[in-house]
């Protein structure tokens, strides 16, 4: 457990509270008490088994859609959308339904899916059979990639577990996917489900439409159902005294870069970057900017993003948002535009080449951005990249260059001054030095195949 | 035209990105809402079909040769 906090879990001092645990732990409050994954038994003496509903559903939505609208929970796989909505679009379709539990964790910078299912998977799966329940599904898949074999092993071990207790109503099905930048994208699961290849389908319909086998399908991320196992047990009112109003309960969220102790932490929502910082320890090296979100995030400047809080409405006041949880400090040293130019290569390679302007837009962008990098670029070449990057959005089956995108355009925002260097003097020492981002061999991608 | 009129502004122009391979015809047969890239992709300008580009919208759709342009009436 290397990539969680490195911090000694506290010992006998720390009072029990509730299904709240030290510092304000609910998701990784069983690894904070006790240093350990927390296996079925311990889970049920913490939790009890989950709550569920004597009687079948019928097409309504029932009390737990009703908290979770309540409770403002928002999905945590990247677009914060309210989870209470589409839990009750999927309740209301009549007829069975099916989940999918999306732990596939893209993400190249994050681990917190990763360490929330190696640490807690009871939750998780306790969520996952918990809103099969309140949409009427018939079965709930959990696709995880395949690349974390140990993690696969570990979830369809604790399934097992499980049946053999009769925990469950409805299967439970543990998959190993590609691990590939959109392979997780939610049709892109729905079509793996199905036999088919894991990149994204055009919509519509929407997987809550139509997806696994035709039928409504409600795609949530692995942190959200483990949220929603939560807010089942101890209601709205318990998981909105974390975070603000609009803003309610702990997030997962992942340091890199820049920090003395970067890992994955639990923290309210709407706490302030700065103090996030100083929760992994502080800054290892004077910081400049920060990319917030992930890959498809945006970078800040660090005066900027360091007063900033960590939730959708604050962070869409400068144009980014939370993403994944992921926050990773640039050094004031390092080449922002040279490791941009390095994650935006990344991501054309991911592209699932089925749309035109990703297809060919994703790697001109990165290659324009390259030669900015390398201050081979001049204002013509500027020009066009920007054009370039305007292009992007909104011009693909899924929002894959849409992040793209976004990366691009706020790097040359945040990183000018650079950019001004770069164009009259040729590239800046830092552009040759070691990069800070860990970004994956974007050759790499493709070994993986769709299937 | 009256069937236009009434339907004005309630009108959405969709693409399928997966489906569509750059023909360009529909930009052809429908300057007013779309251009096309440097790779000959197409660019909406609008995705708001004004009632008197109606037709012209049903025709560029009707031309798309993989069928992935499609006119849609908005709900609510
Ligand atoms: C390119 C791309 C990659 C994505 N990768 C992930 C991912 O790794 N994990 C995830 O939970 N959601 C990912 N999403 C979002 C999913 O499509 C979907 O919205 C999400 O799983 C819904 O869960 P939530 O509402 O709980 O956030 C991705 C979206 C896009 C466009
Ligand atoms: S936008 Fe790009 S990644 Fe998304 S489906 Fe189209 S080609 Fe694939
Ligand atoms: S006519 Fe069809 S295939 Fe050709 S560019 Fe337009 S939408 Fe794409």
């Amino acid at each position: 457990m290397t990539e969680t906090q490195s911090s000694s879990p506290p010992s006998a001092a720390c009072v029990l509270d509730g299904p709240t645990g030290p510092y304000g732990s609910r998701l990784l409050y069983g690894w904070l008490r006790t240093g350990s994954p927390a296996d079925l038994d311990e889970h049920l003496d913490r939790y009890g088994p989950p709550p569920l509903p004597r009687t079948a559903r019928r097409p309504t939505a029932g009390p737990l859609v009703r908290a979770v609208e309540e409770a403002g929970l928002t999905g945590r796989g990247g677009a914060a959308f309210p989870t209470g909505r589409k839990l009750r679009t999927v309740a209301e379709t009549p007829g069975p339904a099916v989940v999918i539990a999306n732990g596939m964790e893209s993400e190249p910078v994050s681990r917190k899916d990763k360490i929330l299912l190696s640490l807690a998977p009871h939750l998780v799966l306790d969520g996952a059979s918990l809103a099969a329940a309140a949409v009427g599904a018939e079965a709930v898949h959990l696709c995880l990639p395949r690349t974390r074999a140990g993690l696969v092993r570990h979830l369809a071990g604790a399934v097992d577990e499980r049946r053999l207790r009769g925990i469950d109503r409805v299967p439970i099905h543990v998959h190993g996917l590609p691990h590939r930048y959109v392979s997780s994208e939610a049709t892109s699961l729905v079509r793996w489900v199905n036999g088919g290849d894991a990149r994204p389908a055009s919509t519509p319909p929407r997987p809550f439409e139509q997806g696994v086998g035709g039928l409504p399908t409600l795609v949530d991320n692995v942190e959200t159902l483990a949220h929603l196992a939560l807010i089942a047990r101890y209601g709205a009112d318990w998981f909105r005294t974390a975070g603000r109003p609009g803003a309610p309960g702990t997030t997962l969220v992942t340091l890199a870069g820049a920090v003395r102790a970067p890992g994955v932490y639990e923290t309210p929502m709407g706490t302030p970057i700065g103090e996030l910082v100083d929760r992994a320890e502080g800054p290892s090296e004077e910081i400049g900017a920060l990319l917030l979100g992930g890959f498809f995030g945006s970078w800040v400047p660090a005066e900027t993003a360091m007063g900033l809080s960590f939730a959708k409405n604050d962070l869409a006041a400068v144009g980014a948002g939370p993403g994944a949880g992921v926050i990773a400090a640039l050094p004031r040293r390092a080449c922002g535009l040279a490791e941009t130019a390095r994650v935006l290569a990344y991501l054309a390679a991911h592209s699932a080449r089925q749309c035109g302007p990703c297809t060919m837009g994703l790697p001109t962008v990165a290659e324009d951005f390259a030669a900015v990098a390398r201050g081979d670029a001049d204002t013509r070449l500027l020009d066009r990249l920007a054009g370039r990057i305007g292009l992007l959005s909104g011009r693909g089956a899924c929002r894959h260059p849409d992040g793209a995108s976004r990366l691009a355009a706020t790097a040359l925002r945040v990183f000018a001054d650079d950019l001004r260097q770069h164009i009259r003097r040729g590239p800046c020492a830092a552009a040759s030095r070691k990069p800070v981002l860990s970004v994956p061999d974007p050759a790499a991608a493709d070994a993986q195949g769709w299937r | 035209m009256s069937d236009a009129q009434t339907a004005s502004g309630v009108h959405t122009l969709l693409i399928d990105r997966i489906a569509c391979d750059g023909h360009g015809a529909c930009a052809e047969l429908l300057p007013e809402l779309i251009g096309l890239d440097e790779w000959g992709y197409p660019i909406v300008r609008s995705t708001d079909v004004p009632g008197e580009l109606l037709d012209h919208a049903r025709r560029a759709v009707a031309e798309c040769p993989v069928l992935a342009l499609r006119v849609e009436q908005k709900h609510r």
